[in-house]
């Protein structure tokens, strides 16, 4: 039976708690706990194990969106095996594979348990793929070396002509170890491998690791260093929307916002470049704030790069929008349901490009985000136009954001020094970046390292959805979208 | 209507490519630093503070040794030219750093206190590549970061193919490897394999400090540290990732291509 009296604990992004202070149910019992709290509308943010005794305890990180908190709960340690949360919500199907890979804890009734990243010798271990048998029936390989300068994945469909039946697709090529290489941490390399999880994400990643930092040493960053955090991340979405707006354009052979925006996107890291040097933010994010500061004459300087470069997108753009030739080969490509994307737990543009409000700038505010927001961009179609159009109005208002933020900084100092991550402390911090929800969590030891530490790039969820948005599609529309979701690779296989 | 303003647009923006080569390269950003350059005989006898503040271990001090910082494991934090008493360590603001062999890329002692630039490949491969180079691109363990600012190369801004060069879709099109990333194990068949498809004579790449030697992953079990494990290397671009603007510069000096204009 149930415990009644027990519930999950709630805290708020970018704050800790103590480990002793996370409810712990039997296995079984966690696992229907976890799912009532779905039911009633939760997110799963994170699922992952914390090896203890001869055990693992499995954890769970759920977001209530909708009340601005978010919930934790876990199982007593154990081993074997645990009743499938997958078959009743889908979101936790990845999620249920990588604990069974990491922890060896099998979720009975799993519908596709098979390995994320693990490797078999010089490769990743794919497992078997699904097939579709039938006479008319064929089978497209794709990868892990792609046709272009792009990280490597390994594609499989399933066809009958030229429409798409099945996709799937197997990652683990880019596996570095890095969650393994926290363990006992931080360390010396921690915070560029921080910066490197998936490197046109430096901000965002960087952001939350230090946000993890704050929480566990109990205090969080000086003011304009957060206000700078927060120009910088919109400076990154802006780079890799406008990058993106310029691929599609390219795949639907629409030269002029190709070129363009291709020359554009530099412009943006640039200005990346004239805050800290590194045209992608590395070396800007601190725990304790931002090694760099942005004075007013190197601010100034940014808001005139700025305005140039906003007009240019903003040109380059409509150019876009204006052609009916574009917007036909957009329009009821690669259809995302908002129903599934609520049930396979989608974040994003991705997310809000099926009509869910979803972004934690405004869900989940932490840092600067309290004090300033941006209206939420959503479109309610699913399509690659959906996906599209989302990114082109967050351009716009991230735009609008930097423009009315960089006249309002906070003063005072960019760095404090941090005190060390309290014992046995559990903390979590989530970043909206460019492709979604960034989330990190901590959990330290008696000494106050590092015990476990759990990342979640917005891909880890996203992947299944671009397997959906091709299923009926024709296969000659992969490559619109798959840009229209341009997920991270490096960020998955970590 | 549509067409006309789509003309009328690109004709006033006119050519976006750059001077460079012709003309001076583009500036760095002014907290880029550049290459670094390190004066060993400046240390005082006993300093180790470079070395632990080092988040890659590319700086050793063996004692009664002078310090050796090695610019191919650099991902260019400028953490040690901070900390140095000494000033021994300094940023050059150079955009320049690629090299031919490893060895080039390490930083110190008495007349190596700089990069030593990397050379044109000999008058046959050069004959054969020095006006139509074209390279397979593979990510092995790479974080989007040098493959984006490789990439950028193919934009307006900088139009690579001006230069003959390209990347293509196949190895059996390409003449040479363009690799980024620390090299997982998990890529290193993928790798080997797209190494074999190209046909020989052939060139290979290495852009990245973790290309070149691991970088901010260096020492994972998960990794083999770098390009030079699996394949020979002919050409090693430092940075993390390095600017277009290195990148460039290092095929243009592979290719012999700098000092004839």
């Amino acid at each position: 039976m149930m415990n009644p009296s027990l519930e999950f604990a709630l805290l708020a992004n970018a704050t800790s708690i103590l480990w002793a202070d996370v409810p712990a149910w039997p296995a079984a019992e966690f696992v229907r706990a976890t799912a009532t709290e779905l039911n009633r509308g939760a997110r799963l943010c994170a699922w992952f194990g914390v090896p203890e005794g001869s055990g693992t305890c499995l954890v769970a990180v759920l977001a209530f969106d909708a009340d601005n908190t978010l919930a934790v709960g876990r199982s007593a340690p154990f081993t074997g095996s645990y009743p499938s949360l997958t078959v009743t919500h889908p979101q936790a199907h990845l999620f249920e594979r990588e604990v069974w890979e990491q922890h060896g804890l099998t979720p009975e009734g799993h519908p596709w348990l098979k390995p994320v990243r693990r490797s078999n010798g010089n490769a990743p271990a794919n497992g078997e793929f699904f097939r579709v048998e039938g006479g008319e029936v064929h089978e497209v390989a794709v990868g892990p070396v792609h046709a272009g300068i792009i990280e490597p994945g390994h594609f499989r469909f399933q066809c009958a002509g030229e429409e798409v039946l099945h996709l799937e697709i197997a990652l683990g090529y880019q596996h570095r170890g890095v969650e393994e290489a926290l363990t006992s941490g931080p360390h010396r390399a921690t915070m560029s491998q921080m910066e490197t999880v998936a490197g046109d994400t430096t901000i965002a990643h960087a952001t939350a690791h230090a946000t993890v930092m704050e929480a566990l040493a109990g205090t969080e960053a000086p003011l304009r260093a957060q206000w700078l955090r927060a120009i910088a991340l919109e400076l990154e979405r802006l780079a890799n929307h406008t990058g993106d707006m310029g691929a599609l354009a390219g795949d639907v052979a629409f030269l002029p916002t190709s070129s363009a925006c291709g020359k554009i996107r530099g412009d943006f890291l640039n200005l990346t470049a004239l805050i800290c040097g590194n045209r992608f933010g590395r070396g800007l994010v601190r725990p304790g704030g931002c090694r760099h500061d942005l004075e007013p004459a190197r601010a100034a300087q940014l808001i005139e790069r700025l305005k140039t470069a906003l007009a240019d997108t903003e040109q380059a753009v409509a150019w876009f929008w204006d052609a009916a030739s574009v917007r036909a080969r957009f329009e009821n490509v690669g259809i995302v349901f908002p129903a599934q994307a609520a049930e396979i737990g989608l974040v994003g543009p991705a997310a809000r490009a099926c009509g869910l409000v979803r972004d934690v700038r405004y869900d989940h505010p932490a840092g600067w985000h309290r004090f300033a927001q941006a209206p939420v961009a959503v479109w309610p179609s699913g399509d690659v136009f959906a996906r599209a159009r989302v990114r082109s109005l967050e351009i716009q208002r991230s735009g609008e954001y930097l423009r009315e933020q960089l006249v309002a900084p906070a003063d005072g100092d960019m760095r404090s020094e941090l005190a060390p991550p309290a014992p046995e402390t559990f903390a979590v911090a989530l970043v909206e970046g460019w492709r979604g929800e960034v989330c990190h969590v901590a959990l330290t030891d008696a000494a106050g390292r590092f015990r476990r530490y759990k990342i979640i790039d917005p891909s880890f969820h996203n992947w299944i959805g671009m397997t959906l948005a091709l299923r009926g599609t024709a296969i000659s529309d992969f490559p619109i979208c798959n840009k229209s979701f341009s997920l991270s690779y490096c960020g998955f296989d970590l | 209507m549509f067409v006309f303003d789509t003309i009328v647009h690109r004709l006033k923006r006119g050519c976006e490519t750059m001077a460079y080569p012709k003309g001076p390269a583009p500036a760095l950003p002014d907290r880029h630093g550049g290459a670094l350059k390190v004066d060993a005989a400046k240390c005082a006898e006993g300093c180790n503070d470079c070395v632990p503040v080092c988040p890659t271990q590319a700086i050793t001090r063996p004692p009664g040794k002078p310090v050796a910082l090695d610019l191919g494991r650099c991902i260019f934090c400028a953490a040690c030219v901070e900390v140095c008493p000494q000033g021994a360590i300094t940023q050059t603001g150079d955009h320049r750093m690629a090299v031919r062999r490893r060895e080039d890329l390490v930083l110190g002692e008495s007349g190596k206190e700089q990069i030593r630039l990397a050379a044109a490949l000999d008058e046959k491969l050069r004959k054969l590549f020095g006006r139509s180079l074209r390279l397979r691109q593979v990510s092995a363990g790479g974080c989007g970061a040098c493959e984006a600012d490789t990439n950028v190369l193919g934009t307006i801004g900088w139009d690579l193919s001006r230069f003959g060069i390209q990347f293509v879709a196949s190895p059996r099109h390409a003449d040479g490897l363009l690799i980024t990333g620390c090299v997982s194990r998990n890529m290193e068949l993928a790798l080997r394999k797209t190494y074999d498809a190209v046909p020989t004579p052939k060139i290979v790449i290495a852009v990245g400090a973790c290309a070149i030697a691991g970088g901010p992953f260096v020492g994972h079990p998960q990794i083999l540290n770098g390009a030079s494990s699996v394949v020979p290397v002919d050409l090693f671009v430092p940075g993390c990732p390095p600017h277009p603007l290195t990148i460039l510069d290092g095929l243009l000096r592979l290719l012999g291509r700098l000092e004839k204009i």
